[in-house]
């Protein structure tokens, strides 16, 4: 009777179903494992719904050089933080659960501390997953995020003044970030030197939102999916296209006829002039249809 | 029924001595301790033996270890690990294929700290009761995150997983996380005794199928000197694995088979009788020969 003592109670056996045997408990199994498909599945819906609104990322979290999309990284990371700690600049942060990102990812704020490009990128080579594209060996290829001069109300440079520091900053000067000189209409005597960043060579780094002299960053970096635009695929440049085609394609390639005042004439740069006297009027300027020729036709 | 409540592991305590009947309690606790502390001599004063977390970790700048469960999920979502990622896992499942699956819940796993205090206290305080549940919810879980992993192409239950949300808050920052560990600690605590590890946790799940197929195992030389006492049915995390082994249901051979062993020795600790021992699965002792001396002989059926 020792046994009998022992008072093991295992779940499903618990209640010995009455009746005729095997019937009853099958019913009782099919039950069973609905109850625990239909509660499991429901923390399992909850769950990939949390998990598919965690992948969008806060946009001034920024993801080490090399990670592979938003969408293929929270199912490439491992939360192992072995980038944050193989980062010699401690740049890198994992992801706090209250945090609006997956949980335990690593990213870095631009303007707290900004990549600092190594050159070997130790972040990368500790990733043991592909999160961190292992293929990356050019710091200066890599795509974290993409600088953005935001507000054109305060940046500096905008204002008229030679700020610069943006393009100074930048570790790929003069590629990534280039001054675009403007005229000034305010002044209409000065030159506006617009800083202008270029999504083929920016990093991402975040050195120039880092080194932004106003109170809040005028220039900033965004995660590319926010940052960077897309032409339609039908669209083409025509200068780009006639320079491959080595010519203009439409053709025949006429020159330009203006419509001018008679006695006037027109010269790029400059403008309307009244032509000097006794000059003949060629190679110009068709005589403009009189009033009545316009009323003749349909409006 | 006594109505004297009885403290577990007392009549071991009078017959071998608090020490011999702590044994594998302390080393355990000094495991879980020991690991976790290796992990913050990093980040606390600079000694870097391991980096990393329980999800991976390079010892040493050597010895790289990779959480299988968590490799699977990134797997099911569409990711291939690099070259360190694989050999870790490797290494992982062969180690846990040696001393037993859910080793790593009782040997390795800070959330069993916590977990074991909430028990203790639940102890302490009288508990009674709670919500019951089957204990293979936590393959149902399982297998949930695989396919919400493979769906949403994350790794699922990341999201959520309290084993790693507390090992990296302790090392990286707690941030929130222990609200986290609170209300695992509650759970266990109030609404279900061994509840997240024995219910719920799909890490520890996902080891025991590692420890289906494991080397190390606890034996029962002595499992005729059983006196009924009850105490290693106390003090088990996952009492259903006892008893085909100590009452030798179907002739079950003297040796715990079931995959949801955790290894943690406490059976040997508390049995006064000895009837407890670690071993190996495929050495298991003559059952009705006790092969340990000094111990009393049941009297005989």
């Amino acid at each position: 009777m020792q046994g009998a003592r022992f008072p093991f109670r295992i779940m499903e056996n618990t209640s010995k179903p009455k009746g005729s045997g095997t019937n009853t408990a099958r019913r009782q199994f099919l039950a069973d494992t609905a109850r625990m498909a239909c509660g499991v599945g429901l923390l399992g819906v909850g769950l990939g719904l949390y998990a598919r609104h965690a992948t969008a990322l806060p946009p001034a979290a920024i993801r080490p050089p090399g990670a592979l999309p938003e969408t293929g990284f929270s199912g490439a990371c491992i939360r192992c933080g072995m980038c944050v700690r193989d980062c010699p600049y401690d740049i890198l942060h994992l992801a706090k659960p209250e945090e609006p990102m997956s949980t335990g990812t690593p990213y870095f704020v631009a303007r707290q501390a900004p990549c600092e490009m190594c050159e070997d990128i130790p972040c990368v080579k500790a990733c043991p997953t592909g999160a961190l594209d292992h293929s990356l060996t050019d710091i200066n290829k890599s795509k974290m995020g993409l600088a953005v001069l935001v507000d054109h109300e305060t940046c500096l440079n905008f204002l008229g003044l030679r700020c610069d520091i943006c393009y100074r900053v930048c570790p790929v000067i003069d590629k990534a970030i280039t001054l675009d000189p403007q005229t000034n209409a305010r002044t209409g005597r000065h030159t506006l030197f617009i800083p202008v960043v270029h999504s083929d060579a920016c990093t991402g780094c975040g050195k120039c939102e880092k080194a932004c002299p106003t109170e809040i960053a005028a220039i900033k970096v965004f995660p590319l999916y926010m940052a960077k635009g897309q032409l339609s695929a039908h669209y083409r440049l025509g200068w780009v296209e006639k320079e491959k085609a080595g010519g203009s394609l439409v053709a025949p390639e006429v020159e330009h006829q203006y419509n001018m005042p008679e006695g006037m004439q027109y010269e790029h740069g400059k403008g309307l002039s009244v032509m000097p006297p006794g000059t003949d009027p060629q190679g110009a300027v068709p005589p403009a249809p009189t009033f009545k020729a316009l009323q003749g036709g349909k409006l | 029924m006594s109505a004297v409540p009885h403290k577990p592991g007392a009549e071991a305590i009078a017959e071998k001595g608090w020490l011999a009947a702590h044994k594998w309690l302390i080393l355990r606790r000094t495991s879980q301790v020991g690991i976790l502390l290796a992990f913050l001599a990093g980040p606390w004063i600079g000694l870097w033996i391991v980096k990393g977390n329980l999800n991976y970790s390079l010892t040493l700048g050597v010895l790289p270890l990779t959480d299988p469960y968590l490799l699977l999920q990134a797997l099911v979502s569409g990711n291939t690990p690099e070259k360190l990622g694989l050999i870790g896992v490797g290494i992982v499942i062969l180690f846990y294929l040696l001393v037993g699956g859910r080793g790593y819940c009782s040997w390795v796993c800070p959330v069993n700290l916590v977990t074991d205090a909430a028990n203790w206290l639940r102890a302490r305080l009288g508990l009674k009761g709670g919500a019951h549940l089957s204990r293979s919810t936590r393959y149902w879980i399982l297998g949930m995150t695989l396919v919400v992993s493979a769906l949403t192409g994350t790794i699922a239950w990341e999201m959520l997983n309290p084993v790693s949300i507390m090992h990296r808050g302790l090392i990286f920052g707690l941030g929130f996380a222990w609200l986290v560990i609170l209300a695992v600690f509650l759970f266990d605590l109030f609404v279900m005794r061994h509840g997240w590890c024995g219910h719920f946790c799909p890490v520890g799940a996902f080891y025991s199928l590692i420890g289906r197929f494991s080397l190390l195992r606890i034996q029962l030389p002595a499992r005729t000197a059983c006196n009924d006492c009850m105490d290693c049915f106390a003090v088990c995390p996952e009492q259903q694995v006892i008893r085909p082994a100590l009452k030798a249901i179907n002739g079950a051979a003297p040796l715990i088979l079931d995959a949801n062993c955790t290894n943690c020795g406490r059976c040997i600790d508390v049995c006064s009788k000895d009837v407890f021992s670690f071993g190996i699965r495929y050495a298991a002792p003559d059952p009705d020969q006790p092969i340990v001396p000094g111990v009393a002989q049941a009297a005989p059926k």
